[in-house]
C-alpha cells in the first residue's frame, strides 16, 4: 500500500528529488569557499579591530544566490501544495480513476490515510532537506548578517512545518474542489493566506515581546514615503538600538506613564521637523549646520520629557519561536487530514 | 456460446419480490426501495430486486434507467439516500473484508494513464490481499500487453482487457462490468465477453454486465434483469424466460384471446396480419394463429416498450385499455 502512494506521484518525486539535487550542488560547489572566507575575515578583522565594518561588507556577498535560495525555500512548499497535494484526491475524481482506486480491498478511509502519510512526510523531508542545504550554505552569510529573524522562514525547521500543511491542504482543497486545476489556485491563495495571517498576526503574539526603554536618541526626521510630498506625516529617525539577532517589533516614544508622544506636543517641541530644506531633492546631501543644531536642540527637548520603547524578541527565541511556529503549521496540517479523509468518505 | 449451468431456478419472476417456492437460492445482492438523489435530480428511485448467486446476469436497460447507478451503490462508490442494498449480505464497501468479495470494472475501464501496465498489476497486487499474481500474469501474456507500455496508451479494447485482469485476479466472489463493452469494436468485444465466459465457467464467480445491447448479454448470460426507470421490469433465466413466450400471428380478423392464461405484451397490426408477443407457461393455440420462438432482443424491446407505454398512459391518466407496444417485434 505505501508502494502504491509511490507509484503514484512518482512525477513529483523525481522533480523534488531533481531541484534538491541541483540546490545541493550548487551549495557545494560555493559553500565551502564561503566557510573559508568566513573565518579568513574574522581573523582578519580582528587583529585590526574593525569587524563590525567588515562583517557588515561580508553579509552581502553572494546577494542574488543567496536571495534566489531563500525564495526556493519560502516557495516550494507552495509548489508541493498545489503540485502534489491538490492534484491526490482531485485527479482521482476529475479522471474517474477513484472507480479503480476506491473498489480495491482497502477502505477509502485507509487508502487517503496512508497516501497522506506517504506523501506528507516525503513531502516534509523534501522541504527539510531543502532547508538544511540552504541554512548550511546561508549559515556564514547569516552570522555576519545579525539578523536571524529577517530569514525566519527560509532557515532551520519551520519549512518542515509549512510544506506539511501545504500538501494537506492541497489533498483536503482537492477532495472538496474535487477538479485539479481550481484546487491547485485555492490552495495556492489559501497557503499564502495563511502565512501571511501568521507571519504578521500570530508570530508576532506567540511570546510576548521584551520591551527596552532607552533614552531619545535621534539621528534624523524625515517624511515617510519615497516622494518628495509627505504620506505618512513628519516623523523622527530613532538610531536603531543595538540588539544582534534580536527582531524589533516597535520603536516608539513614549513619557514616565507609557504613553505614546502626540503629534501636537512633538511639533511643538521640534518646531523644525518636516521643514523643507531649499534646493531638497533626491539623493543625500550634506544638512546644513543649522539644520543639524536644530535637530540636536529637539533631541535635547524630547529627552527630558520622554524616552524612547523598544519591543523586541530576544535572539535566544529564535529557536523557541522556530518550534512554536513548526507546531502550528503541524497541527493545522493534521486538523487538515482529518477533514481531508472526513470529505474523502462522503464523496457519493 | 451462452453458459449452461445447472437449474435451480424454475420460476419466471416479473417485477421484484416474488415470493418463490422453496428453499430460496443464494443471494448475491439485494435492493430493497433503494434511491439515490443528486441534488434533486433522482437517478434511482425504489428500486427493489435480487440478483442470484452463482449466474452470469444480464442487467439490460435504456440509458438513464438506473443501471450505472445501481451498480455503484452495489461496489459502495455511493451511498443510498434511500432504502438499502446488501451485497452476501453486508453493506458494500463496509470493510476491507466486503471489499475483497467484490470485483468491478466501471464505465469506460479507467486506468492510471501515465503507469504501464505492469505498476497496475503491482498496484492492485499490493491492495489486495486474495491477489492472484499467476492469473493476472497469464492473462496479460496471452492478450499480448506490453507490461512496460503506460496504459494511456492501449487501445480501448486493450484497456478494458486490462480492467478485467485487474478485476478478476483479485478473485472476487462477485464481478461486476459496468457496459464493459461499450465503445469497442466488434472482435475487442467478442474477445471481451470471451474472457467473461471463460471466467465464468472456470470460476463460480457471479458476473453482474451491464449492458444496453441484448446480443451482447446473450452470448455471456444465463439470467437477465430488465431496468427501465428503476423498477425490475424482467427478470429470469433466459431460456425460461424465451421458453414461456412467444410469437404469434394472425389474420387481423382472427380471435382477440389467442391463448387461455396468457398475458398480452405487445402487439402489432401490419396489413392484414396481427402479430402479437404473449406470456405464457403453457400454450394452447387456438386455430388459425402460428406461433414462432421469440428472441431475446424483441422480448426486450417488447417489455421496454410496455413500460414506456406505461408510463405515458400514467401520464395521461385512466383510459387506455391496454398496453400496446409501439414497435413490433420481428
Amino acid at each position: 500500500m505505501i508502494g502504491v502512494g509511490w507509484l503514484r506521484s512518482r512525477a513529483q518525486t523525481a522533480a523534488a528529488a531533481f531541484v534538491i539535487a541541483v540546490v545541493v550542488v550548487i551549495a557545494a560547489a560555493t559553500g565551502p569557499d564561503l566557510v573559508q572566507l568566513y573565518r579568513a575575515a574574522v581573523a582578519g578583522c580582528a587583529s585590526r579591530g574593525n569587524c563590525k565594518a567588515v562583517m557588515t561588507t561580508f553579509a552581502t556577498q553572494d546577494g542574488s544566490l543567496r536571495l534566489w535560495l531563500g525564495v526556493l525555500v519560502v516557495i516550494a512548499p507552495a509548489i508541493i501544495g498545489m503540485f502534489w497535494g491538490a492534484p491526490l484526491v482531485a485527479s482521482e475524481l476529475e479522471d474517474g480513476t477513484f472507480r479503480l482506486a476506491w473498489t480495491q480491498s482497502v477502505t477509502r478511509t485507509r487508502w487517503l490515510a496512508v497516501r497522506l502519510g506517504v506523501a506528507g512526510l516525503a513531502s516534509m523531508a523534501a522541504a527539510g532537506l531543502l532547508s538544511l542545504v540552504v541554512t548550511w550554505w546561508a549559515g556564514p552569510l547569516d552570522q555576519a548578517g545579525l539578523s536571524r529573524f529577517a530569514t525566519f522562514d527560509q532557515r532551520d525547521i519551520v519549512p518542515i512545518g509549512y510544506a506539511a500543511f501545504a500538501f494537506v491542504l492541497g489533498v483536503a482543497v482537492g477532495a472538496t474542489v474535487r477538479r485539479t486545476l481550481p484546487a491547485m489556485g485555492v490552495t495556492l491563495v489559501a497557503f499564502v493566506a495563511a502565512r501571511m495571517a501568521v507571519t504578521y498576526w500570530v508570530r508576532p503574539r506567540v511570546l510576548s515581546p521584551l520591551v527596552l526603554i532607552r533614552p531619545v536618541n535621534v539621528a534624523g526626521y524625515g517624511s515617510g514615503g519615497f516622494l518628495p510630498i509627505p504620506v505618512a506625516g513628519p516623523s523622527l529617525q530613532l538610531q536603531p538600538p543595538n540588539l544582534p539577532n534580536a527582531w524589533i517589533t516597535s520603536t516608539g516614544i513614549v513619557d514616565q506613564s507609557g504613553r505614546g508622544l502626540p503629534p501636537a506636543e512633538l511639533a511643538r517641541l521640534c518646531p523644525s521637523l518636516g521643514q523643507r530644506r531649499p534646493g531638497h531633492g533626491f539623493g543625500h546631501t550634506q544638512a546644513p549646520a543649522s539644520a543639524v543644531r536644530s535637530l540636536q536642540e529637539c533631541g535635547a527637548r524630547l529627552g527630558a520629557l520622554y524616552h524612547e520603547a523598544v519591543s523586541y524578541q530576544p535572539a535566544s527565541r529564535y529557536w523557541p519561536l522556530q518550534w512554536c511556529e513548526l507546531a502550528i503549521f503541524l497541527a493545522t496540517a493534521l486538523i487538515l487530514g482529518g477533514l481531508a479523509i472526513w470529505r474523502v468518505r462522503r464523496i457519493s | 456460446m451462452r453458459v449452461r449451468r445447472e437449474r435451480t431456478l424454475s420460476e419466471v419472476a416479473i417485477g421484484a419480490g416474488h415470493p418463490t417456492a422453496g428453499a430460496s437460492p443464494p443471494v448475491a445482492l439485494a435492493a430493497s426501495g433503494l434511491g439515490k438523489r443528486y441534488r434533486r435530480r433522482w437517478a434511482l428511485s425504489d428500486c427493489t430486486l435480487t440478483i442470484p448467486a452463482g449466474r452470469v446476469v444480464g442487467l439490460v436497460g435504456p440509458n438513464g434507467a438506473g443501471k450505472t447507478t445501481l451498480l455503484h451503490l452495489a461496489v459502495g462508490l455511493l451511498a443510498p439516500t434511500s432504502g438499502s442494498i446488501s451485497v452476501f449480505g453486508a453493506r458494500p464497501a463496509a470493510g476491507p473484508q466486503q471489499l475483497r468479495r467484490v470485483g468491478f470494472v466501471a464505465q469506460d475501464a479507467p486506468v492510471y494513464r501515465s503507469l504501464p501496465v505492469a505498476a497496475h498489476l503491482r498496484m492492485t497486487a499490493a491492495l489486495n490481499p486474495g491477489w492472484d499474481g499467476e492469473l493476472a500474469s497469464r492473462r496479460i501474456t496471452r492478450l499480448g500487453l506490453d507490461p512496460r507500455m503506460r496504459a494511456g496508451r492501449l487501445s480501448g479494447g486493450q484497456r478494458a482487457q486490462l480492467a478485467l485482469t485487474l478485476a478478476i485476479a483479485k478473485r472476487p466472489d462477485l464481478l461486476i462490468l459496468d457496459e464493459p463493452v461499450a465503445g469497442l469494436d466488434p472482435l475487442a468485444r467478442a474477445e471481451f465477453l470471451e474472457s467473461v465466459y471463460e471466467l465464468a465457467a472456470e470460476q463460480a464467480t457471479t458476473v453482474v454486465l451491464s449492458s444496453h445491447l441484448v446480443a451482447d448479454l446473450e452470448r455471456v448470460c444465463d439470467y437477465l434483469i430488465l431496468l427501465v426507470a428503476s423498477r425490475v421490469r424482467l427478470a429470469g433465466q433466459i431460456d425460461t424466460l424465451l421458453a414461456s413466450h412467444h410469437r404469434l400471428s394472425a389474420p387481423s380478423a382472427g380471435p382477440v384471446r389467442p391463448m387461455p392464461h396468457s398475458e398480452v405484451i405487445a402487439a402489432a397490426h401490419s396489413g392484414a396480419r396481427t402479430t402479437l408477443l404473449v406470456r405464457a407457461d403453457d400454450p394452447v393455440l387456438e386455430p388459425g394463429w402460428t406461433r414462432d420462438a421469440v428472441r431475446l432482443d424483441d422480448l426486450v424491446v417488447a417489455y421496454m416498450s410496455q413500460a414506456a407505454g406505461a408510463r405515458a398512459a400514467d401520464g395521461r391518466a385512466a383510459g387506455a385499455t391496454g398496453v400496446i407496444g409501439s414497435r413490433m417485434p420481428r
